[in-house]
């Protein structure tokens, strides 16, 4: 009786409507697809063009995802973030560097293996890091807003020094192994190896990441806190335990996508944070702070527009990226997703 | 007293804070005389615009609370505004009051723009947004080259009367030839010195108090029936004006401006670093920071050379303590400073000077007779 | 026994003073309803429990235990739930997953306890029938209903709920009287702020009135309900003649 009472009242669930998932973003980004490709005008171009913005555009989101979950949770905000991508980008020249008999084989498996394991280094280093960043830097500003941008501020400038004591203040080459150099040709269109590995990664990524939110019970408690974190403590959750996991796994994304960054640009530099820094808060206020879906549509934005812009009128690249802010803010001013509540 | 007029009574409150200030405009107003080279005539010089661009931002920082990343931006706006109208209107007086006037103007839109659609916000949308803008501008900047002489900037030739060449007597005086880099160099002097007094004439007005009480709790303010958009915005309009004002300076100095001198984001962070150490909401935090951080930049690299010298060979520590990751100190100074002394060096000096009581007491009456 | 006691708490807010010294019982096993004008510290006295928070001065016993200086969770987690004025939904969770979020015990929503649930969805059929909705898609009476029913779904000592009723059409009050006494058949404590005095009347054991930050008289339900001008004097109206009236906004 007891099961039968369970999926009858499924059955009477489905029967009432679903809410309707908001497709305005996605149709947004659809629009923005289809006039690059009007703009540039050769398919294969645009073909080139569309997945570099995309493969950019998921690294951004592995970066700024942790951010945004780590500011709907906990309302602080890292302006330190910027740190762990450029150790995890240091930390990839090193591993590969290390790892030059693998990188150098024309090999696919061994390339690959190379460039997973120097991901796998950077996020075990960029989360230990963002484990004493938490402790350290973060806990004993919760809630002061003025003190927490200057101290994650300080973060960064004793981060970024460091990364010159250990690293050299110097560009460092970072080159994609021997196999994954080069491009497939899909017609006319160049499409990067590399970047067809970052679109993988990262829609991995996400693809976790979707999974963890809403199919698990930690997924369900970072969810609930980013809405109304006092209500989950008064449910008995420890939510300070939570956030120091969800800083953690922030900073390891960072590392990732630091990587993945480093790769992507070839060359690694210790101001590659503040750089990527401003990249991303545009991002996370695009998608609304605190939303994972906003921040994926956002990063696939910029990271496409970015290209098409490239492409078209480079000497605005940048700006056009604030423009997208400026427009985005005036349609929805807390952002494409906003999170309710808040 | 006449001192406590032209401070508006806005007193340092500690005897070694004042003794230091007092050496500061000593040296600073002596410069020329007392160290005429070139270098330091340049760190003398450097020093004067750090302490108005600093001082600028302790009025939006420490006064009234608000972390903005822009201010680099109006600090580029004033010095490219002199740099470019000299050079596309030919050098003179007349290019670097079109430029400085100009460049206010933008200023003024630009931070009344930012104050009014970004204020409305929370500090962190703020601070982002004005992050953004800044990096915006910094590229615009490099890209225009046609019009800002791109990466490269634009040199440019002063008025006469401010330029190296120029004598204003043949012969020198007291030691020194009056010529146009001593001109400009008391230019610099004045017009710094006038825009600090201004400066803490507006924060000990009424009008300073309401930003203290917005800073302290925003909705009270509010609830009292101030208005703090539009006191916000203004503190933000004034701390661009003097920040621009700043760069006019820079640019006369330097007869250079490029995305280096001005708008880098290292600048910016150089800002926070003397605000927060010297002494939030105080002015002359932000006066013996400058003072203390431009003499560091320049001269503690060769003291840290000496320590570095015995380090030589020893992997990590010999990087560590390199001249050249003196920002990496400075940087952790600057997260103890956040930490344990918000109120940074001066108000340190301020808290010891207030532990001996007869001291200050003495000082207090002395001040409630003066007034 | 008494389950909860405070001994002369107060708590400020900021600069405001808004607990003078609470003392107050709550006895194992019954409902107590605290009464009191809008502004009283109803609320915060709840809130103080919960430990959102914190009490400037004296003591909070639960089961024997100080509990002042605790932390949200940990109080939380001896067995005490709240239900605030606000409702605490997530609005952008479903029904179900609020009502796994109350559930600490159960991993996924097969976990949760079917008897349990079938008796939740008895009292609020909506609940069952919106299981899968968002729960900011509801109407204000099924938010309150859900509300209620986290605080239902697996064994708690001690209930603390803040006006329950408050926007509720009467035949949802009826079933929310019918599960707070199901709830004390089950030997749970009730601390409940309420100003629908028909509810209060029905539910209540014991009654504490509260004004200005202090509780300002203690007993029974029953004598208060017999005393119509000790309610006139505390309460400023009359509970026993008009049924289903709830009390004016005063100052």
């Amino acid at each position: 009786m007891k099961s039968a009472t369970v999926r009858s009242s499924a059955a009477a669930a489905a029967a009432v409507p679903k809410a309707h998932v908001d497709v305005r973003p996605i149709m947004l980004l659809v629009a923005l697809m289809v006039l690059g490709l009007l703009l540039v005008g050769s398919p294969s171009t645009w073909l080139t063009l569309t997945v570099a913005g995309l493969a950019m555009g998921f690294i951004i989101f592995i970066i700024a995802s942790g951010l945004t979950l780590i500011f709907g949770l906990m309302d602080v905000l890292n302006f330190g973030h910027g740190v762990f991508i450029a150790l995890g980008a240091f930390v990839a020249t090193s591993v590969l560097g290390g790892m030059a008999g693998w990188t150098t084989s024309p090999s696919v498996l061994l390339n690959l293996l190379a460039v997973f394991s120097a991901m796998v280094v950077a996020m075990v280093v960029a989360g230990g890091v963002g484990w004493a960043f938490e402790r350290v830097i973060v806990r004993p500003v919760y809630g002061l807003h003025l003190k927490q941008i200057l101290i994650t501020m300080g973060g960064m400038i004793v981060g970024e020094e460091l990364i010159k004591v250990i690293w050299g203040p110097l560009q460092i080459p970072l080159p994609p192994p021997e196999a994954l150099r080069g491009s497939f040709f899909i017609g006319d269109a160049a499409i990067e190896k590399f970047r067809l590995l970052a679109v993988a990664v990262g829609l991995l990524v996400f693809l976790v990441m979707m999974w963890v939110l809403s199919r698990t019970k930690v997924g369900l408690l970072v969810r609930a806190g980013v809405q109304d974190r006092e209500m989950v403590e008064a449910l008995g959750y420890r939510v300070r335990r939570l956030f120091v996991g969800v800083f953690v796994t922030g900073s390891a994304l960072a590392g990732l996508g630091g990587v993945l960054w480093g790769l992507y640009q070839q060359s690694v530099t210790p101001q590659i944070g503040a750089q990527v820094n401003v990249l991303i808060f545009i991002v996370i206020i695009i998608g609304g702070l605190g939303s994972t879906g906003g921040c994926f549509i956002g990063a696939l934005l910029v990271g496409v527009l970015a290209n098409y812009t490239g492409f078209l009128a480079p000497k605005v690249a940048l700006f056009s990226n604030i423009a997208l802010m400026v427009a985005i803010l005036l349609w929805r001013p807390q952002g494409l997703y906003p999170v309710t509540s808040r | 007293m006449i001192i406590q007029r032209l401070l508006s009574h806005d007193l340092p409150r500690s005897r070694w804070l004042a003794a230091a200030l007092m050496a500061t405009v000593l040296l600073l107003a002596l410069a020329p005389l007392l160290f005429p080279g070139a270098k330091s005539m340049g760190v003398a010089a450097k020093m004067l615009v750090f302490i108005l661009l600093v001082v600028s931002y302790d009025l939006l920082l420490g006064y009234t609370g608000i972390v903005s990343f822009a201010h680099t931006m109006f600090f580029g706006i004033g010095a490219y505004g002199v740099a470019i109208a000299s050079t596309r209107m030919g050098e003179g007086w007349l290019a670097v009051a079109t430029g400085s006037t100009l460049a206010l103007l933008a200023s003024l839109l630009l931070s009344l723009l930012i104050g009014l659609f970004s204020l409305r916000v929370k500090a962190i949308f703020f601070a982002m947004i004005t992050l953004a803008v800044a990096a915006a501008f910094q590229t615009l900047a490099s890209q225009l080259s046609d019009f800002t002489g791109g990466e490269d900037g634009l040199s440019f030739r002063n008025p006469l009367w401010l330029s190296p060449s120029f004598r204003l007597f043949d012969a020198p005086v007291l030691g020194v030839h009056i010529d146009g880099r001593l001109l400009a160099y008391y230019l610099l002097f004045g017009v710094v010195a006038l825009a600090f007094l201004l400066l803490l004439r507006i924060v000990n007005s009424p009008f300073g108090r309401v930003l203290q009480a917005i800073r302290e709790n925003d909705f009270r303010a509010e609830a009292i029936g101030y208005r703090t958009v539009v006191y916000r915005t203004l503190s933000n309009v004034l701390a661009a004006l003097f920040a621009t004002l700043a760069g006019v300076l820079l640019a006369l100095w330097l007869r250079y401006t490029g995305p280096d001198t001005t708008l880098s984001f290292e600048i910016m962070l150089d800002i926070l670093l003397i605000v927060v150490i010297g002494g939030m909401g105080t002015m002359y935090g932000a006066v013996l920071g400058s003072v203390l951080f431009v003499l560091a930049q320049n001269y503690l690299q060769d003291l840290l050379a000496l320590g570095a010298g015995a380090f030589v060979g020893v992997p990590v520590l010999g990087a560590v303590v390199s001249p050249d990751r003196w920002l990496l100190w400075l940087g952790v100074l600057f997260v103890l400073s956040v930490y344990h002394f918000p109120t940074g060096i001066v108000g340190r000096l301020r808290t010891l000077a207030a532990a001996q009581p007869d001291e200050a007491d003495k000082a207090d009456k002395a001040d409630k007779a003066g007034r | 026994m008494n389950l909860l006691t405070l001994a002369g708490v107060h708590t400020h807010i900021g600069a405001y003073h808004i607990l003078h010294g609470v003392d107050l019982e709550v006895p194992e096993g019954a409902v107590t309803v605290l009464l009191g004008r809008n502004g009283a510290g109803k609320t915060t006295t709840l809130c103080t429990v919960m430990g959102l928070w914190a009490a400037s001065k004296g003591t909070v016993r639960f089961a024997g235990e100080a509990i002042e200086r605790q932390p949200v969770p940990e109080i939380a987690r001896r067995g005490i739930a709240y239900v605030p004025e606000n409702m605490g939904i997530f609005s952008d969770l479903t029904v179900q997953e609020n009502m796994l979020l109350a559930a600490r015990g159960a991993r996924h929503a097969d976990q949760l306890d079917r008897a349990r649930l079938q008796w939740i969805f008895d009292l609020f059929p909506a609940l069952q029938k919106f299981w899968l909705y968002p729960a900011g898609k509801l109407s204000g009476g099924q938010k309150q209903m859900l509300s209620v029913a986290r605080a239902l779904c697996e064994p708690r000592r001690l209930i603390l709920i803040d006006e329950p009723s408050k926007g509720l059409a009467p035949s949802i009050v009826n079933n929310l009287v019918q599960a707070l006494r199901e709830l004390k058949a089950q030997r749970t404590t009730i601390l409940l702020v309420e100003q629908n005095f028909r509810m209060a009347r029905l539910l209540g054991d014991h009654v504490a009135v509260m004004d200005h930050g202090r509780v300002v008289h203690t007993g029974t339900m029953a004598a208060l309900a017999a005393d119509a001008e000790l309610q006139q004097r505390l309460l400023g109206l009359s509970m026993g003649l008009s049924t289903g009236l709830s009390m004016n906004a005063h100052a």
